[in-house]
């Protein structure tokens, strides 16, 4: 059955990567991404289920690994070859719809006991994400044992790894509550206070979910409400996407350092004519949905001292001159996937039964710009790496129809 | 030969094309048969001997007012306060007026044996001049004795130190100057009437206030009920102004007011077809004109500014008033309507201007949208008394390119202003309530006033403010070959051609409209009947 498998292939991995200086996605036709035929994967254990994927999105992280820029950090936390595809919803043999939560924590490696960030509820803090009886993987799509996303052939999954998908969910919805758990889990992390400034860099689908995730759960009473949500987005239909879900302020990029020294009425350093964009004070929380060293930069620069920066894209090896985050005494905070959460309101829940709310309560399914069939694998992958630029945000995989064009329904190609 | 009134030309078939100021460019635009030009009147003859006639006025004071050098005594504390780099327009070939009368007053001053002489630049809230800049008002020699002492200073409406809280008129306004010019013994104001709205008491009460002074006048509500502030006892502007000039002088602050008039003589003899009505033309001229208009297409925008900005003006004066503030601006008023004006009769459907690169905010700098918008709806628009040119509900039609350009130094609170309260509203009156205040007290636009160039962070607003008359009045504003982009920010409508804008105005004034074209500079005001 049809699979995109990624082998291990430093000719390919170069390729890749020079194929990838013309633009993101660009990879995938010649780096180590091959469509072929593949058996299901087998069960690790009995326990576990197989999944048949309906929608697989395609995500920052994927983009960069089909063009060879992930972080070697990864290394020895992922196993060859594997199905990559961590979005997904799909069904189970008995029928039901489920997405997945990809974390291949404690749980799902059969670790007992479990380690202390997995006994908390942790799971995306797991330590043995490279130990167990699967082979190494921090998430499926990354674990050559359990398949992935991308396949028509199917993944197999943990329970503790499935969510089910409420029947007024649709599959185009479903598709974005995993990327959506990562932004209510970053929101969550910046422990945003009662009147306090937030600045959302950048809004593809990570930044658009921030801010739904941030509006959401701050209507829900989960959250203090910030005084201001800016929303810097290069595209316009990001801005209005962005103004949609809840943004005070959708701005283009690169006004968002000057709303900001507004809003927060600080000075800036520099003389203006050089841009005096490096502001004495700032937001008080800035979510980089980027990862780049650019957006890191830019993040130090416009968050206040003792301001908190989140990292929520996933940033590779990077160039940044961290002089102002010691001097500003700024906390830069990882926000890796999911878990569960300790909401200042209320009980500690999972993070995926948050992001369910969110994507239910913001209609986030409205994100899913373009499917293609595993087929057109490469258009895919570098329509999803140009998404901004082609006036979209999420792209999937459409395993409904494997062998079949798609249907003139949302979702269409462009 | 005396010099030609103003003129209304009517066009038809045999009328040339006519001359449209695109921002650092020209277009030659043909209007349809029936359609008004108004043409400014020739420059009116210079004074023979400024420096006579300055020594005249200041002398033989106009109103109730002695002559200078009776005011002037040892031991008294003297400030000059002058007009800023926003007058004239274009700036002047030197000897600026500026210089030719302060350094007759600073002469009176040392026969007088005045040792105590501060010299202020009334900036109110616009940007400091430049080292460059002041030398070229007031010249090297008053420069080098001031300057390097401390004595020539830039009013600073965000010093607390030197400002002084005078009361409040009988309408409740607050006025607050600054300090060492209120308590003087004596303070002479310096101006240069470009245009009607200049001078009177509005030199002092606005040149040298606080924001806390003139946001009592600067805002939606006065400048619609200003119509228009070019003509005095219509403008609510001025009667503001004017009763706190009243206030000024009766808190006990003496001031003698010299005001100058200027010829229109506007552009130097190599752009001599620019004063020219066009069936005027010359061989010369229209050579000059194509080779001008071929180079300029081939001259990047940055360096046709820097060619346009140092353009000097070889304005001539042709009036010096000295004495009491009202009387001296009675006459200086019928001298600046005596050079500028022009009668025209009735209004008209739609009115189309050229506007050129230069309006009194961006000198040396870059004429960014909200200054092609204030230069249009709220200078060009306002040159007229009686009522606008340009009918209830009609169409004004802009030429400009209308760059989205900022310049950065001069103007960071436009660049904020443009994206992010235009965006939210064009209506004055809304982003009056909603974003003065926080624009008026930002820290980092205070600091850049105080210690940049930078025009003040509340000068955005009063520049949409200054439009807000026009905005009430039109049916619809369109900008010919701007950035449409920048153009929709501001609310207008953009068109790529005239043929396309005049096709655009008929949608909102029916379909066989009247046209008038200002053709300005040089200035003119309109009489209208």
């Amino acid at each position: 059955m049809k699979t995109l498998l990624f082998e291990r292939s430093l000719p390919r991995f170069a390729a890749a990567r020079v194929a990838s200086a013309l633009g993101a996605g660009r990879g995938a036709g010649v780096g180590p991404l091959r469509l072929v035929d593949a058996e299901p994967p087998e069960l690790p254990a009995p326990d576990w289920v197989r999944v048949v994927p309906v929608l697989s999105g395609i995500c920052g992280s994927d983009l960069a690994t089909v063009d060879g820029r992930s972080s070697r950090y990864f290394e020895d936390l992922v196993s060859f070859p594997f199905v990559p595809g961590h979005e997904v919803v799909g069904t189970t043999e008995d029928g039901a719809r489920v997405v997945l939560e990809p974390v291949l924590a404690c749980a799902a490696r059969a670790v007992d006991p479990p380690c202390p960030a997995c006994r908390e509820g942790r799971t995306n803090n797991c330590e043995r994400t490279a130990f167990g009886h699967l082979r190494p993987g921090l998430q499926t799509g990354y674990c050559a044992d359990t398949g992935g996303g991308w396949s028509a052939a199917g993944l197999v999954a943990h329970p503790s790894q499935l969510h089910a998908v409420p029947d007024a969910m649709g599959d185009e919805a479903a598709v974005l509550v995993e990327p959506a758990a990562c932004a209510v889990h970053a929101v969550l992390s910046a422990k945003v206070r009662d009147g306090e400034t937030v600045a959302v860099l950048g809004a593809g689908t990570l930044g658009l979910c921030a801010t739904a995730a941030l509006s959401h759960l701050v209507a829900q009473g989960r959250l203090p409400a910030p005084g201001a949500l800016l929303v810097g987005a290069r595209y316009p239909h990001q801005r209005r996407l962005a103004g949609e879900l809840g943004a005070t302020d959708a701005l283009p990029a690169d006004q968002l350092p000057r709303a900001v020294r507004r809003r927060s009425r600080s000075l800036g350093l520099g003389p203006p004519q050089r841009g005096g964009q490096r502001l004495t004070g700032g937001a008080d929380v800035v979510l980089d949905c980027v990862g780049s060293a650019e957006s890191i930069g830019q993040a130090l620069a416009m968050v206040r001292p003792r301001g908190r920066v989140v990292l929520i894209g996933m940033p590779a090896s990077v160039h940044v001159d961290l002089a102002p985050l010691w001097h500003r005494e700024v906390s830069l905070v990882g926000a890796y996937a999911y878990g569960t959460e300790d909401a200042p309101t209320g009980a500690p829940l999972r993070t995926f039964d948050l992001a369910m709310e969110v994507v239910a309560g913001s209609d986030l399914g409205r994100l899913v710009s373009a499917t293609y069939p595993l087929e057109r694998f490469e258009e895919a992958v570098a329509h999803a790496g140009a998404a901004g630029r082609r006036g979209a945000v999420k792209v999937a995989f459409d395993l409904r129809h494997t062998h079949r064009r798609p249907t003139e329904t949302k979702g269409h190609p462009r | 030969m005396s010099p030609r009134p103003g003129f209304v030309l009517e066009v038809d078939r045999s009328t040339p094309p006519t001359l449209f100021w695109h921002g650092e460019r020209f277009a030659l635009e043909r209007l349809p048969e029936g359609s008004r030009v108004v043409y400014a009147p020739e420059p009116t003859d210079p004074l023979a001997d400024p420096v006579g006639a300055i020594r005249h006025a200041l002398t033989h004071p106009t109103g109730d007012s002695a002559p200078l050098p009776a005011l002037l005594r040892p031991g008294m504390r003297l400030t000059v306060c002058f007009d800023d780099i926003s007058l004239p327009l274009p700036p002047m070939e030197a000897p600026d007026a500026r210089q030719l009368v302060i350094e007759q007053v600073l002469d009176m001053a040392a026969e007088a044996g005045v040792d105590d002489v501060v010299l202020v630049a009334a900036l109110a809230l616009h940007r400091r001049m430049t080292e460059a800049e002041l030398r070229h008002a007031l010249g090297d020699r008053v420069y080098d004795a001031f300057a390097p002492h401390g004595l020539l200073t830039q009013h600073d409406a965000e010093d607390p130190d030197n400002l002084v809280y005078l009361g409040q008129t009988d309408q409740g306004e607050d006025v607050e100057l600054n300090k060492r010019a209120a308590t003087s013994d004596l303070l002479v104001y310096v101006n240069i009437n470009l245009v009607a709205m200049d001078g009177g008491h509005k030199s002092v009460a606005t040149g040298l206030a606080s924001y806390k002074s003139l946001r009592h006048h600067h805002n939606p509500t006065t400048m619609r009920h200003s119509r228009s502030f070019m003509d005095a006892p219509a403008s609510e502007l001025h009667s503001a102004n004017w009763r706190m000039g009243r206030l000024i002088a009766a808190s006990g602050v003496k001031v003698f007011q010299i005001e100058t008039t200027l010829n229109t003589d506007t552009f130097p003899k190599q752009f001599a077809f620019l004063q020219r009505r066009e069936w005027e033309w010359s061989l010369r001229d229209r050579a000059t004109y194509a080779a001008t208009a071929a180079a300029l297409d081939r001259t990047p925008a940055r360096l046709a500014r820097q060619v346009f900005h140092s353009i000097k003006a070889p304005h001539a004066l042709t009036s010096v008033q000295a004495g009491e503030v009202e009387a001296v601006h009675a006459v200086t008023t019928a001298n600046v309507w005596a050079q500028q004006g022009v009668e025209v009769e009735g209004q008209t459907d739609i009115l189309t201007m050229g506007l050129p690169y230069i309006c009194p905010y961006n000198v040396n700098s870059i004429m960014n949208p909200i200054l092609v918008a204030c230069l249009g709806l709220g200078y060009f628009f306002n040159l007229y008394r009686g009522k606008p040119l340009v009918r209830q509900g009609g169409v004004l039609i802009l030429h400009h390119p209308t760059p989205w350009e900022f310049h950065p130094a001069h103007h960071p609170s436009y660049i904020d202003f443009f994206e992010q309260v235009l965006s939210e509203t064009t209506d004055p009156v809304r982003m009056s309530e909603e974003f003065e205040e926080s624009f008026a007290t930002d820290p980092w636009y205070v600091h850049l006033y105080r210690t940049g160039h930078a025009y003040h962070g509340v000068h955005p607003f009063y520049m949409w403010y200054w439009c807000a008359h026009a905005l009430e009045h039109l049916g619809k504003v369109i900008v010919v070959g701007g950035d449409p982009r920048a153009v929709r920010r501001m609310g207008f409508a953009p068109a790529s051609t005239l043929d396309d804008a005049l096709e655009l105005a008929r949608d909102v004034v029916g379909p066989s409209p009247t046209l008038t074209h200002l053709h300005s500079p040089p200035i003119l005001m309109a009489d209208v009947r």
